[in-house]
């Protein structure tokens, strides 16, 4: 009993607290997206909304049966569990009915629930027990490549799944792996080539409103932009890694003759003439001047820079072929869409439009609880999982959702908060896990619904309506406020 | 391999905190822009989820002048199902309330969901399975509703008409076209619109003001409820009730005298201008043009070849005959061409030039005016004519300026223009130009010779049959009229101003006792004694119109009483010959009809007549046998 009154004071009632707002949001907002004008009983609670409700009283049961766990518990089990979690997975392929060509979805009796959505807390775990051991270090090769390891094993079940979006979730442990000491180049680099990526694709491609004329003589821009990034870039590389000066001015002063001969020529002579060839040869010139320099001094971090710009070239020309061949159709739409490359808004834009038109017509306060016609009347379509941000925009209007923007957002802070005060790296680096991933679903789903980000589908955590999201998430959750709730005791594993 | 103590990097955590950080700043920032400065997806979603339901207004009734319902508005029935709410349905229930069999049942949900026939084929939305059911079907139907679902009944409004005469007066209603759609924004698809005779001209006081209902509907069309709880609906406004000049019952026995003839009765009242009847022959029954029929049936109407859809009272054109010298006697003795005693002599016609002659009957010799317009006698008018063109060329400075002056008054006797009739499609008629003249005899090569046929209304004159009542109504009422109307009152609003104006002819009124003698001598004793009502005085003047394609057509002006008249009017029967054949009857037995209520028994062998007479348009040489 001394020990549970214990648990009961180291609470984190904050967080707490912040995770039963969500959820009552959450509820509310289900409720409301479900709501049928014709069947009007005012909380007449049947269908989703009781379902949800099922759901809710479910994962509290499992949130108190998680607080009464040991805290040892979680970091001896973490091994084990990861490995049955990746057996389940597979088993998953092959005995999941197909859904919408996806086969993730194991059913036991008149219940489904989706292992993915479970994968991520395993591999949470097994990380933290990992990367907690003493001698770990992950700036080391061997220990870096082990935690690549763990991640990309689900991420790659996942996609033979087909649950892209999910496995796209595992690359928020990024960010704690960056926390934990992981080079920051890396997370550079990776935004650099999704950079290159959205450029190429972005500026390369004649828009749907150019004309025909317009779209012969196109400049491939695209190339122009990336090609001068990356010289760009890595001009800042020479400044800080090499701090070499006079190799500085030289590669400033060369790109800048090249450039201005270029521009020349377009401007005066030719206008015809494609720019892309100026920024190829420029990021060229940097690249041999870099070689020739790196031989000459006999150095590898002139080298590196070398082997950036011929990367950063050869990621660029691959974009298109990468694009055609490794996506899929409805992902490469859904890409198109984002970056206005598409105008369908009938076909693969239909869902976003339409997500944006129940949003903007919120206006600033709202059209008021249950009055959104947008929602209700089945315009949006998915409104109560992966749209479900649409009827709080609609309904709640901006200060609905500047106010839930800013609860999730203090939501992940404090999460923060919490992982930076433990004393155990086990429980810092879960929590980090934790908060990352609750990050990765909040970015991704709202970016998605107003429009900034191509459509994934991944829930909102707390809000959207499903049991298996809401308990995989409240099991990520209250594993950690347990932790948490024990940071006081034992240094785990230390 | 060592890599130095392990690092704090605690730092980091604010790198982490600050990427969240900036993405919710992103997010609220394009929040801000979606919710806020942005309106465009304000109106997109009103009318992504609006649905504007229209309410149909009744439409206006028609009386006719005696407060008699003509024409009423009768509800129909559409029986309207949605296949997508149809679970649960009692199949045999339905096509028993319905009294169709199983295979009919099935035949017409076939014929529902075969997209090439119903290309708007659509589960969510409403489809008609059967239309304009009876009112009797329909109670059953309403009643047991509940056992059919996905079905509905939508009410419909047809017009009935009270009597199946007067079509082409009333006219009929149908669905616009798009052009009437571009023209006038208060029409949409479907609507429907007056489209000829009283129907089209008051058109905007029967058709009412729409009513708007707003509803909510989902992505699929359905409708989800009413729309801000229907404060914003609007009510529609019944059309307005018109009373017509018209009397039906006259109407009616006007065209079933006119039965197996072709030809018109226009008659009016002389006071007020009113039509009382409009009777264009052959008639047809006004229900045919109505619903599901009308286009079939419209079809089939004007394919005839007897004409039912033209309209001869206002469209027809014909050469005014002997009805004209009405206005010779009037225009001459204004122009002091002639007095009431000037006689001139008639020798089986009028002499105009070397060993020509426009041919007369034979009658006494010389004649003044009265017994001229008793007798019809052209040479009488040819004379007249002459004194004005040649004889008194000088007054008017040339024959060209005396011609001038003689149009004038024509024109002033509501010929050779639109006179300003309540209906659609009227003609003007023709008076010819003295340029006309000029052009066809070359200019001072003509006179009262060159265009003597004008002084018997054949020749350059043309008029239609309301032209020719009018004239009636303006002798009745000693040369002035209002321009007929059918139109007697539109409820609050009385009638158009242009109906309550007086136009006076340029003759005075004196002028038209010694017509008003002559045409009531023609009825006792003269060319239309047929007529003789015993009991009624009153006036005439027949005319034949040429037909060079058959026999002529008898014309008959008439007006009754003699003393203060209470109708005039014109008959005209194509092909039947002298006036008296069939004109003089017919007008008389209309006159009657009016004036008595009822046709005196001594004379029901002249209606026997009438009604049992067959004229065959085609000249004797052409029939068969």
């Amino acid at each position: 009993m001394r020990r549970n009154i214990n648990i009961l004071k180291s609470l984190d009632w904050f967080a707490i607290a912040m995770y039963l707002l969500l959820v009552v949001c959450g509820w509310f907002a289900i409720y409301a997206a479900t709501y049928d004008f014709e069947t009007s009983e005012l909380f007449s609670i049947s269908g989703r909304p009781a379902s949800q409700l099922v759901w809710i009283g479910c994962a509290f049961v499992l949130a108190v049966a998680l607080l009464a766990i040991d805290s040892k518990f979680y970091s001896n089990i973490a091994y084990i569990f990861y490995a049955l979690m990746i057996v389940l997975l597979i088993v998953t392929i092959f005995i999941s009915p197909d859904i919408k060509g996806s086969h993730s979805w194991i059913r036991i009796g008149s219940f489904s629930i989706q292992p993915a959505e479970f994968a991520k807390y395993a591999t949470a775990l097994c990380l933290a027990r990992m990367m907690s051991v003493s001698t770990f270090d992950i700036r080391r090769p061997g220990d870096f490549a082990k935690v690549m390891g763990v991640i990309f094993l689900p991420v790659l079940i996942i996609i033979a799944q087909s649950e892209t979006g999910s496995a796209l979730v595992f690359l928020s442990l990024l960010l704690m792996l960056y926390r934990e000491g992981m080079n920051g180049l890396i997370l550079v680099l990776g935004v650099l080539a999704a950079a290159f990526f959205i450029i190429v694709l972005r500026f390369n491609a004649p828009m749907p409103e150019d004309t025909a004329e317009a779209a012969a003589v196109l400049q491939n821009y695209g190339y122009v932009a990336a090609f001068s990034l990356a010289s760009v870039v890595a001009g800042f590389f020479i400044r800080n890694y090499t701090h070499d000066d006079r190799l500085l001015k030289i590669y400033a002063a060369l790109i800048a003759v090249l450039w201005i001969a270029g521009f020349i020529t377009w401007y005066f002579l030719d206008k015809s003439f494609d720019l892309a060839y100026v920024a190829l040869t420029a990021l060229a010139a940097g690249f041999l001047l870099l070689f020739a320099w790196g031989v000459y001094k006999f150095r590898m971090a002139y080298m590196l820079i070398a082997l950036f710009l011929a990367m950063s070239a050869g990621l660029c020309f691959s974009v298109d072929y990468a694009f055609d061949n490794i996506l899929e159709p409805h992902q490469q739409i859904r890409i198109k869409v984002v970056l206005g490359l598409e105008d369908d808004p009938m076909g693969a834009g239909y869902n976003v439009r339409q997500s944006k038109i129940a949003i903007g017509s919120g206006g600033f306060t709202g059209k008021g609880f249950l009055n959104g016609t947008q929602t209700k009347l089945n315009y949006v379509p998915e409104q109560d999982t992966d749209f479900i941000f649409c009827t709080i925009g609609e309904e709640r209007g901006f200060l609905g959702t500047s106010a839930f923007v800013i609860l999730y957002l203090v939501f992940l802070l404090r999460l923060i908060y919490l992982a930076e005060r433990q004393r155990s790296s086990f429980s810092r680096i879960y929590g980090y896990c934790v908060a990352c991933i609750f990050f990765f679903h909040f970015a991704i789903n709202i970016g998605m619904v107003i429009g900034l980000l191509p459509v994934i589908g991944i829930p909102l955590p707390f809000i959207s309506y499903g049991g298996s999201s809401m308990w995989s998430f409240t099991l990520l959750l209250f594993t950690f406020l347990r932790l948490d709730a024990n940071r006081m005791e034992v240094l785990q594993n230390d | 391999m060592a890599y130095g103590r392990k690092k704090d990097y605690r730092n980091r955590s604010f790198i982490v905190g600050g990427i969240f950080l900036l993405v919710a700043v992103v997010y609220v920032s394009v929040l801000f822009y979606l919710q806020i400065v942005s309106d465009e997806y304000e109106q997109v979603a009103a009318n992504n989820a609006t649905f504007v339901n229209t309410l149909y207004p009744s439409r206006g009734l028609i009386y006719d002048r005696n407060g008699k319902l003509i024409v009423s508005n009768k509800p129909v029935y559409d029986v309207m199902l949605i296949m997508r709410e149809m679970q649960g349905f009692d199949t045999l229930e339905f096509c028993n309330t319905l009294e169709i069999t199983k295979a009919q049942f099935d035949e017409r949900i076939a014929e529902i969901k075969d997209r090439k026939k119903n290309r708007s084929y659509s589960r969510f939305k409403p489809q008609m399975f059967m239309a304009q059911i009876p009112a009797e079907q329909y109670a059953r139907l309403q009643e047991k509703l509940y056992r059919f679902p996905g079905v509905f009944v939508q009410n419909r409004v047809l017009r009935e008409y009270a009597v199946p005469h007067a079509a082409l007066a009333i006219g009929s209603i149908g669905e616009v076209n798009a052009k009437q759609m571009e023209e006038d924004e208060f029409y949409s698809a479907g609507d429907l619109k007056g489209q000829s005779g009283v129907e089209r001209m008051y058109e905007t006081y029967l058709r009412g003001e729409k009513g708007r209902q707003y509803l909510m509907r989902d992505v699929h069309g359905r409708i989800k409820g009413s729309f801000n709880d229907g404060k914003d609906d609007i009510a529609p406004v019944p059309g307005k009730n018109i009373t017509l000049g018209l009397d039906i019952d006259l109407q009616q026995y006007g065209e079933e005298l006119m039965q197996n003839k072709l030809g018109c009765i226009v008659a009016l009242e002389p006071s007020s201008g009113e039509i009382l009847s409009l009777v264009s022959s052959p008639s047809y029954d006004p229900s045919l043009l109505v619903g599901r029929e009308r286009s079939a049936n419209y079809a089939k109407l004007l394919a005839d070849p007897q004409k039912p859809l033209f309209d001869r009272p206002m469209m027809a054109m014909y050469p005014p005959g002997s009805t004209f010298k009405l206005v010779m006697s009037a225009l001459m003795q204004q122009e002091n061409i002639i007095t009431e005693n000037t006689r001139f002599p008639c020798k089986n016609g009028y002499y105009y030039a070397r060993g020509r002659r426009l041919g007369c009957h034979d009658h006494k010799s010389p004649i003044n005016l009265q017994q001229a317009i008793r007798y019809s006698c052209n040479a009488y008018f040819c004379y007249c004519l002459k004194g004005m063109l040649d004889d008194n060329a000088g007054r008017y400075g040339s024959t060209k300026g005396a011609y001038d002056k003689w149009r004038e008054y024509v024109m002033s006797f509501g010929f050779g223009h639109e006179l300003g009739v309540d209906f659609p499609n009227e003609q003007a008629g023709f008076i010819m130009e003295s340029s006309g003249y000029d052009r066809i005899y070359g200019k001072g090569s003509w006179k009262s010779a060159t265009v003597i046929s004008i002084s018997i209304g054949q020749g350059e004159i043309l008029a239609t049959p309301m032209q020719i009542a009018n004239l009636a109504a303006i002798v009745a009422n000693k040369g002035s009229y209002h321009t007929p109307h059918i139109i007697k009152n539109i409820e609050g609003e009385g009638i158009p101003e242009k109906y309550k104006e007086i136009h006076h002819t340029m003759v005075d009124s004196v002028y038209f006792d010694v017509i008003h003698d002559g045409m009531f001598d023609a009825v006792t004793q003269g060319t239309a004694s047929i007529g003789l009502i015993k009991g009624i005085d009153f006036c005439g003047k027949t005319g034949t119109a040429e037909n060079p394609h058959g026999n002529d057509h008898s014309i008959f002006v008439a007006f009754a009483p003699k003393d203060n008249p209470k109708i005039a009017l014109a008959v005209y029967v194509e092909n039947g010959g002298f006036g008296a054949v069939w004109a003089v009857p017919i007008a008389s037995l209309m006159i009657e009809k009016y004036l008595k209520g009822q046709i005196d028994p001594r004379r029901k062998w002249l209606e026997d007549y009438v009604l049992n007479g067959v004229i065959d348009p085609r000249k004797p040489e052409d029939r068969e046998e």
